[in-house]
């Protein structure tokens, strides 16, 4: 009985889903609860659109008959959850709730963007896909057979048939002896690039701007990762004061204080000076704020250190602001002013959860 | 055949056990298959060829899924055909093959015996194919996204079909001119000839405006199309919807194959119960050897295990059955039974008139669920099996047993499976206010429809009428029409025409 078909229905099905996240991307990228998953752990999504209606009554599932121990008033050891209470059918009325992969979403994201161009410097440690003739397949064109691994393959089955006569050394390759040379996806090492994501933890920065912060960071960490295995993230969080932290702080971290921003500009600027000389290396800085810095003076010294440390060291300097009630929002119209022009930055404004899919689009339409 | 020679014998051994207890079955063809195709199969119905459609492989994915979790097992499939397809799980242990091969001749049994079968294809196999094979072709011709879109919204509705007249759905809406209620036969003015001068007292100008009116309306019933209003919402749609050829061919289809599994949501319970009847007994009585009961009683324990919220089909129609013979058998039925209310005389009451077994196989002939629980579902019965109704507390977020009352449970059973539990929903008009819009009537029970489906099922019909389609309901004690008309839903309060 030949059943393939499955295959069929079931990529079908995965596609509808997709098209369904696709569509509503928007409020699954948004979700925080996606924080702090690796990628390859998958997140349920509820698709109402997949389901199949069919009338039915209100409140179903809500009484019925069932069968065993008990008393009027006892309590049935079950706790309501969605969608359960069928009886006797076939068919159980489940809320339709598909399974994706964090993968999944961070590809659909990035079908909308395009990947930064990661140039070829130093010693590489990101691995690109490239495809060579290094495989052994038992089908393939005749062009090309391996007729060394064919014919021992030849005597090999010979050899443990009997058939093989040592004084009549006679090989005769049969179909299921052929060999081909295959592709075979290797992974080559080419390129170094490093992400370095900086985050506003000081008190402006409410509770919501800094989860829109981490899922907007969470967003380009996944899809980068996903598509340049072996890339390097560093994380620092910054108040009046910055400090390198490692993916779970970042992800997770409540702090509160005044704004310097120039402190994570240092830190970063010691951190690309230290770890990753420009030539060597593809250096992303991202920062994420609500504009609000402390002082005039501060702001200078951030400008002064953009130009003289971190720009022309870097690919590409994203910064994002998200809108926050307290703050002045003063810090991306001074970056515009200096940086306006310059196409080694990328500045975007955040105003809530919608636009987080916005302004990453914004930070990768260059393609740098 | 690709059974191996000891389960060939296996299979012959019981084969002749089912036969001398007297059942008639359709040969049984069983298929070893591993345990990934089973769930391949699952997802198809039991079928191995079916129409490419999305949703059978989300059923797969959620059936791969807990299975992979341990959650799910699946016991037996049998496919109500002639023959019989049966499928047995690569790996499992003699003991459960031979259960299932023992309760796979009480299913087939079943379809063969049970009228509400009677109608079904005994080709279905073959017509799947078929099915497969058409859809496939329209698919090639139409794009996927054309007819897959077409296919969900008839799915949406194919619980909307006859069960109950799957022949002669369309037969029933003609009806010769002529006869009672048609045109000719006119009897507006037959009254008694008077003198003209009585007329007006005899025929009052207000009486006669009434009499005029009652026999316009019947004249305007008839000319409305369907005459009376129609159950089988889908044979409406592919008889009168404005279908393209192949819309209509997909409809037929999805309706025959809707008709085809109805009887096994019909009969849920009685089928369930029947095989587990016959297993047990074929098992218990003769196939079993004597290092094999524990095993058996293990397998055969879970497989009738009660899960407190939910009714357990098997364990209902099984114990109903035994229930049944036991009392044809000690003559606890008629006037004399029903008219004793001694508890005591009642309890040790036994005619020896041991009708059980004609009586049962009777029973597995004429009944369907609603009738069998209607009929032999007991407050002795219900007591004994501890049955209990539930209900949902929300200031508790809890389940609790609301009830052991018989006539509750008994209510409460009924209501879940009559009509399969689904809203009763008929064609009362197609022309509805002269527009050509679609008139649904929803026969009110006591429990209302849910708008958020309502509103997805009228714009699926929408899809397949391509008129606005509406649906009189009661919603909170008010009559209201609810209507889509492809862009939006709205529900307002209806006033009826005046007649």
């Amino acid at each position: 009985m030949a059943i393939q078909n499955i295959q069929k229905d079931h990529a079908r099905f995965r596609d509808i889903v997709k098209g369904a996240v696709r569509r509503n991307l928007k409020e699954y990228i948004s979700r925080g609860e996606i924080l702090g998953k690796e990628g390859g752990k998958t997140v349920k999504i509820p698709i109402p659109e997949i389901e199949i209606p069919r009338l039915k009554f209100k409140g179903e599932g809500e009484s019925g008959v069932g069968q065993g121990d008990g008393e009027e008033g006892d309590v049935l050891g079950e706790e309501k959850a969605p969608g359960s209470g069928e009886a006797g059918q076939d068919e159980g009325q489940h809320e339709v709730e598909a399974e994706v992969s964090i993968e999944e979403l961070a590809q659909i994201l990035g079908e909308e963007l395009s990947l930064p161009r990661i140039k070829p410097r130093g010693k590489s440690t990101i691995r690109v896909p490239t495809q060579k003739l290094r495989g052994i397949a038992r089908v393939g064109p005749e062009s090309l057979k391996h007729f060394r691994r064919s014919f021992s393959a030849a005597l090999k089955r010979q050899i443990a048939a009997g058939m093989y006569n040592y004084d009549d050394p006679v090989i005769i390759v049969t179909r299921e002896d052929r060999r081909y040379k295959s592709f075979k996806e290797q992974q080559s090492q080419e390129s170094n690039a490093v992400i370095i994501y900086m985050m506003d933890v000081s008190g402006s920065m409410g509770e919501e701007q800094k989860e829109m912060v981490r899922i907007e960071s969470f967003w380009i960490d996944t899809w980068l990762r996903h598509n340049y295995r072996g890339i390097v993230s560093r994380y620092i969080i910054h108040d009046a004061k910055a400090r390198e932290v490692d993916r779970e702080t970042f992800f997770r971290t409540k702090e509160s204080g005044g704004t310097m921003i120039s402190s994570a500009y240092t830190l970063a600027a010691e951190i690309m000076a230290a770890d990753y000389p420009s030539e060597e290396w593809n250096i992303y800085p991202f920062h994420f704020s609500d504009g609000d810095n402390w002082s005039g003076d501060d702001t200078s010294k951030c400008l002064q250190l953009l130009t003289d440390k971190i720009l022309p060291n870097c690919n590409l300097f994203c910064y994002g602001q998200v809108h926050s009630p307290y703050g002045s929002g003063q810090f991306i119209k001074d970056l515009a002013k200096s940086f306006g022009e310059d196409d080694r930055v990328v500045l975007s404004e955040i105003p809530d959860r919608d636009g987080i899919i916005n302004s990453i689009k914004e930070f990768f339409q260059k393609g740098k | 055949m690709n059974l191996p020679l000891d389960l060939w014998t296996m299979k012959e051994e019981i084969r002749q056990y089912a036969k001398d207890y007297g059942l008639d079955f359709f040969e049984v063809i069983y298929e070893m298959v591993s345990f990934e195709k089973v769930n391949e199969i699952a997802s198809y119905g039991g079928f191995p060829v079916r129409y490419p459609h999305w949703r059978f492989g989300m059923d797969f994915e959620r059936m791969s899924k807990s299975h992979l979790y341990g959650l799910h097992k699946i016991y037996e499939m049998v496919i109500n055909n002639d023959p019989c397809y049966a499928y047995l799980v690569e790996g499992s242990s003699n003991i459960d093959y031979k259960l299932i091969m023992a309760h796979v001749y009480g299913h087939s049994d079943f379809f063969k015996n049970n009228m509400w079968f009677a109608h079904t294809n005994r080709k279905m196999m073959d017509e799947m194919a078929n099915h497969a094979t058409r859809i496939r072709r329209y698919i090639d011709k139409y794009g996927i996204e054309r007819v897959e879109k077409f296919i969900d919204a008839v799915l949406s509705v194919d619980n909307m079909v006859d069960y109950h007249f799957p022949d002669n759905a369309g037969k029933r809406s003609v009806r010769v001119e002529g006869e009672e209620g048609g045109k000719e036969a006119d009897h507006r003015f037959s009254g008694v000839q008077a003198p003209e001068y009585l007329e007006e007292y005899l025929y009052p100008d207000e009486y006669m405006k009434k009499q005029q009116k009652r026999a316009d309306d019947k004249e305007r019933r008839s000319r409305r199309v369907p005459e009376e209003p129609m159950k089988d919402v889908l044979y409406f749609l592919g008889e009168h919807g404005a279908l393209e050829p192949w819309e209509r061919d997909v409809l037929s289809m999805l309706r025959e194959e809707s008709l085809y599994f109805a009887p096994q949501g019909q009969t849920k319970i009685m089928n369930e119960g029947w095989a587990a009847y016959w297993h047990s007994k074929i098992l218990t009585e003769k196939a079993l050897k004597s290092s094999e009961i524990i095993d058996f009683a293990d397998q055969h324990s879970k497989a009738v295990a009660v899960y407190g919220k939910n009714i357990n089909p098997y364990k209902l129609g099984l114990e109903l059955f035994r229930d049944i013979e036991d009392r044809w058998n000690k003559g606890k039925f008629g006037k004399e039974w029903e008219e004793c209310s001694d508890a005591r005389e009642r309890r040790h009451w036994d005619r020896g008139f041991e009708l059980g077994r004609k009586k049962i196989f009777e029973v597995r002939k004429v009944y369907n669920d609603v009738s069998f629980l209607d009929e032999f579902l007991t407050p002795e019965f219900c007591l004994e099996n501890k049955l209990f109704t539930w209900i949902f507390r929300e200031q508790y977020d809890k389940y609790i047993i609301d009830s052991k009352d018989f006539s509750a449970i008994k209510e409460s059973l009924l209501s879940q499976i009559t009509n399969f539990g689904h809203p009763i929903v008929r064609v009362f008009d197609s022309n509805h206010q002269n527009r050509g819009e679609l008139l649904l009537l929803h026969t009110h029970e006591g429990r209302d429809l849910d708008p958020k489906y309502a509103n997805h099922v009228l714009k699926n019909l929408v899809a397949i009428w391509k008129r606005p389609v509406h649906i009189l309901t009661v919603s909170q004690r008010e009559e209201q029409l609810w209507s889509h008309n492809g862009k939006e839903f709205s529900a307002q309060r209806y006033a009826h025409p005046q007649m």
